[in-house]
């Protein structure tokens, strides 16, 4: 597999840039921090913005976040067509920043949610997967905000681009008519990219089911740093 | 008063304190608190009437809450010496040894006064309280459990506070990252009034970074980082914590705190770097009574002195007094020691990290705890003047009144035989009581009835369609609904509303008898095979019938849990709740508890290295059941050889590790299906058994022989057989030999119990091991099918069991107020 150099973007009350970083090294990858006032990126080939609660998410998630110096240099490097992943809170701050449509709304059920669950992998341009279209994948969710909601015209442009990439489902991959999705997600929708593709928003924790050691039993993760690989070395 | 050592006590600094007049001192102690002896004290300590200032000071520092008085006495019983500990109790928190220069930190805390007048608030504070006090050893917290208690869930109070602590404990771990893997909970009249929230911590660090709380070093800087002081929690530990509740309660509420997770979060990053760069010559939170007993204990600790300017203390209100800045509660600050070479670059790290940080005193070697404010005229600026040792350590001791409880005697011998006839319009015989239902359709529709209506339990275990008694299953719906109970059915509502999985370490998630962690520093360093397994465990009820047992048998369930994963017990943590410790009956349930636990500790040869006791949990004079907390660590050699609850694989056998005897005293079958009564013998505990029990199962486990390991609790075989199918998503068909009563064979709660269960090849070699052992067994059936069949007594639908197990508690609570 490809070696590629990721630079994970640590904001105050980022939690899971350990997680990611862990997951990124046991995949043979290079994975190093970038602090959120760092602005220089031209080193990686790829950019993660991990979850947790950014500035501790005490005004809408990731809309302080936005504004780290690092989020201009994101933008800039996004616009270059190089790949960028936002995870959870990541996911936030990529709407919040309009690197990605809609917004991220509280929970259906008013919950934080916590649990492995079933989505499945919808035909897309997302360069950061690579997996052929209803493969269902077991992957953590764990939020309180992750009920993802944007205006129809948006909806529809986004079926009519490739942008819906991942879609929450029942355990054999079908999705139910009133909804499949535990926080309520508009349309299910669980990750979304941009048009090119290289921007990618997902909900769900890819890094938790990596290392099966870790204890979720699952490596289904996996396949969210790897088909990146062979992206940018084609590109 | 063991204030006596009147000639070490240092000589003051200040002879120009301002103080008090000797009838208003008095008078202000007493509103504070203190009782007249203990004022009497203060002033003998002193050497003169004390300022406003230092009375403050004293209330809370010779709080019950700070200084144990009533139970320091009791908790010597106690050992903190083996092999694995690197530090016992007397510090923020203990730390074992693991492994590989591995070291765990640990402790649990009650935050139970708080809680119970604003839930959110009170179990989130309570959670950045502990953690505080693992990061202060210089570990990164890995992992919290909480031990909680609440009333009944058809009292829309309860769900309110049931609802708001698992919300706020939940808000605080999940913003910090830290996760929470396990914990228990139970609903019982006898928290009405006072709800528990005993938040357990979890913390890792290589042995070398391993710090504490002692000052030292003259002329180094006290430096105060994190947030600013507000008057949030003023007296929280006196007020709160430290009294009983009564109808004023409510008007308690601005006592407690209010969490900021997001500090807390950053205070951990900034700590753990400056701990690591050794530039912390010590570090200690302020918890309970701020940087009053923060800064007091570390001075005495370190054998030196301590001068504070309060001026300095960033403060979020205006007009604050230096008492109240010395007393206030806020929450997420820390209080290190720094060399002034040092500071420079503590300064730019806390910057950096978008942190306060402010030197405000020094480290002197006068032995004073001083109080200054430099906003006063210069000679009349000092306010407080302490002899820093006598206030921290040597705080007043009690001989508390022990009487044995008058209703011991009568709920122990509820059941026996030997009694006075049951007279004749006695509507229910006593010895025919805990079979009544049992054998009794009619009756035992009725007393399901009612629970329904009541809202203690759901309709659903009314489908008589699902549940329906047959001849050959003539127990059916009994069995429904002792596991839709919520003291028994899953608690994923809960841990589904808590982040148990950041820093990818957790092996074995939440619902198991033990949670699993991998040892590692994720995403920083080194990652291991070892891992560490947690447990909370207590039975209140046990406690309540027979403190002495009951204690033990908390720690025993604790080892039983731990063994179930093949993890070997290293240390516990406790958390006391009790009453009040004033009433010789509450004392004498705390004296035996602690006798029974201490006793049972140094049996199976396990230290204790941390805890906390909280007394006062008592409304309108009713006292919670006796509650001492054990929160269990244990070593896990090698995480890819552990067992989990669930059956695995069609044709295991099934085999129960210990037997069962007819002992429903205090069980969960005579709550649920006699009208809550709460009586009996509790089950008996015979040490021996239990250690070599635990020692077979463990060890079968490390060696990769069982399928799968689950410990028998409350309900009993009955409520573990569902649990293994429900867990693993397969039936399994079993008859059980013993010569009981149906309901005494399936829910009695004899102790030292495991089911496990044990592929062909393995079953031989299991049995040998048990035979050689010298323990008891039987087989009791096999592994499959997709229903549980126990024969003669129930047979169920697995999937229709999860359904009522799993949604059970979540209807519960979300279900509108009547």
């Amino acid at each position: 597999m490809t070696n590629m150099r990721f630079g994970v973007v640590v904001f105050p009350g980022s939690n899971c840039e350990q997680d990611v970083v862990h997951a990124l090294r046991y995949l043979g990858h290079t994975a190093d921090y970038v602090w959120h006032q760092d602005t220089n990126l031209a080193a990686f080939d790829a950019i993660v913005l991990p979850g947790g609660f950014s500035y501790g998410d005490y005004l809408r998630c990731g809309a302080v976040a936005r504004f780290s110096p690092v989020m201009e240099a994101v933008s800039a490097y996004a616009n270059e067509g190089r790949p960028v992943i936002g995870i959870c809170n990541g996911f936030q701050i990529l709407t919040e920043a309009h690197l990605l449509p809609g917004a991220l709304l509280r929970n259906s059920g008013l919950k934080f949610i916590c649990k492995e669950t079933p989505m499945r992998v919808e035909k897309s341009n997302c360069k950061w997967l690579d997996l052929p279209e209803g493969t269902v994948l077991h992957i953590p969710i764990n939020h309180n905000e992750g009920n993802y909601f944007c205006d129809p015209e948006t909806l529809k442009s986004m079926e009519a681009n490739g942008q819906i990439v991942l879609r929450y489902c029942n355990e054999d991959g079908s999705r139910s008519v009133d909804g499949s999705a535990p926080n309520g997600a508009m349309d299910d929708i669980a990750g979304i990219c941009n048009e090119r593709g290289n921007v990618f928003g997902l909900m769900p924790h890819p890094e938790r089911v990596t290392d099966s050691l870790g204890g979720n039993n699952g490596t289904d993760g996996a396949a969210f740093f790897t088909a990146i690989a062979a992206y940018v070395k084609g590109a | 008063m063991s204030a006596t050592n009147n000639a070490a006590i240092p000589a003051p600094v200040s002879d120009n304190v301002v103080t008090l007049d000797a009838d208003l001192a008095l008078e202000v102690a007493l509103q504070l608190g203190l009782n007249s002896k203990e004022y009497e004290g203060v002033v003998k300590t002193q050497g003169r009437t004390p300022s406003l200032t230092e009375l403050y000071i004293y209330s809370l520092m010779w709080s019950e809450h700070c200084s144990y008085k009533h139970s320091k006495k009791q908790l010597r019983m106690f050992s903190s010496e083996g092999e694995h500990v690197l530090q016992g109790p007397g510090e923020n928190a203990g730390v074992i040894s693991v492994g590989d220069g591995w070291a765990v930190a640990f402790k649990m805390e009650s935050h139970n006064h708080p809680s119970a007048i604003e839930p959110f608030e009170g179990a989130a504070t309570g959670v950045g309280g502990i953690i505080r006090d693992i990061f202060t050893m210089g570990a990164r917290p890995i992992a919290c459990l909480d031990s909680l208690r609440f009333g009944t869930l058809d009292k829309p109070r309860q769900r309110y506070l049931f609802e708001g602590a698992v919300a706020g404990i939940g808000s605080y771990g999940n913003c910090l990252g830290v996760p929470t893997i396990g914990g228990e909970v139970y609903f019982d009249e006898a928290y009405e009034g006072n709800c528990l929230i005993n938040a357990m911590a979890i913390g890792l660090m290589r042995e070398e970074n391993l710090t504490r709380a002692v000052g030292s070093g003259p002329g180094n800087l006290v430096v105060l980082i994190g947030s600013s002081t507000g008057r949030d929690g003023i007296g929280g530990a006196s007020v709160l914590a430290s009294q009983e509740f009564d109808e004023a309660a409510e008007n308690k509420r601005p006592a407690v705190q209010v969490g900021d997770p997001f500090e807390e979060k950053l205070l951990i990053e900034v700590c753990l770097e400056l701990l690591q760069r050794k530039l912390f010559v010590a570090l200690g939170d302020l918890g309970a009574a701020g940087l009053t007993s923060s800064a007091s204990e570390m001075a005495s600790r370190g054998g030196v002195g301590i001068d504070i300017d309060v001026s300095k203390v960033p403060q979020r209100e205006s007009g604050m007094q230096p008492f109240e800045i010395m007393v206030s509660e806020s929450q997420e600050r820390m209080l290190a020691v720094v060399k002034p070479d040092d500071f420079a670059a503590v300064e730019e790290a806390c910057k950096r990290w978008g942190v306060a940080c402010t030197a405000i005193g020094t480290i002197t070697d006068t032995g004073r705890f001083v109080v200054r404010d430099t906003n006063l005229p210069a000679g009349e600026d000092i306010v407080a003047d302490m002899p820093a040792e006598m206030l921290a350590e040597s705080a007043p001791e009690y001989d508390t009144l022990m009487q044995r409880p008058a209703y011991l005697d009568m709920l122990q011998s509820f059941f026996d035989e030997d009694q006075e006839e049951d007279s004749a319009d006695d509507p229910v015989s006593r010895t025919r009581f805990v079979s009544s239902t049992a054998e009794d359709p009619q009756l035992l529709h009725d007393v399901l009835t009612e629970h329904v209506i009541s809202g203690k339990l759901p309709s659903a275990v009314m489908d008589t369609q699902a549940f329906a008694p047959t001849p050959e299953a003539p127990l059916n719906q009994m069995f429904m609904a002792m596991l839709a109970s919520p003291n028994i059915a899953s608690k994923a509502w809960i841990y589904r509303q808590y982040d148990h999985q950041v820093m990818n370490n957790t092996v074995v998630l939440p619902g198991a008898d033990a949670a699993v962690l991998r040892i590692g520093d994720t995403g920083r360093g080194e990652m291991s095979n070892r891992g560490i397994a947690a447990t909370t465990d207590c039975n209140g009820r046990y406690c309540y019938l027979d403190p002495y047992t009951g204690a033990q048998i908390a720690l025993a369930e604790a080892g039983r849990n731990l063994a179930c994963v093949g993890a070997t017990p290293a240390a516990i943590t406790d958390c006391l709740n009790f009453g009040n410790p004033e009433k010789p009956e509450v004392f004498y349930t705390f004296h035996e508890a602690i006798k029974g636990l201490s006793e049972a500790c140094k049996f199976f040869n396990i230290p204790v290295i941390s805890g906390n006791v909280s007394f006062y949990n008592e409304s309108f004079g009713n006292a919670i059941y006796p509650t001492p907390a054990v929160g269990m660590v244990g070593l896990v050699d090698d995480i890819t050889k552990i067992a989990t609850t669930g059956f695995k694989n069609e044709g295991d056998t099934i085999i129960l590790v210990g037997e069962t005897e007819d002992e429903l005293g205090g069980s969960e079958y005579l709550k649920v299906m006699h009208g809550g009564l709460v009586a009996g013998r509790i089950p008996k505990l015979d040490l021996e058994l239990e250690r070599d029990i635990q020692a077979v199962v463990r060890d079968a486990v490390k060696d990769g022989l069982l399928a799968s390991a689950h410990d028998l609790s409350e309900g009993g075989m009955g409520v573990a057989l569902a649990e293994c199918c429900i867990a693993g998503c397969i039936g399994a068909t079993v008859a059980l030999d013993d010569d009981l009563a149906a309901h005494s064979s399936l829910f009695s709660e004899t102790q030292s119990r495991i089911l496990v269960s044990v592929a062909e090849k393995n079953s031989a070699e299991l049995i040998t091991r048990l035979t050689d052992a010298n323990v008891p067994y039987s087989v009791i059936g096999e592994v499959g099918g997709s229903n549980l069949n126990i024969e003669g007594k129930i047979n169920l639908d697995v999937e229709k069991m999860t359904n009522i197990y799993n949604n059970i508690l979540e209807q519960l609570v979300t279900r509108k107020s009547a």
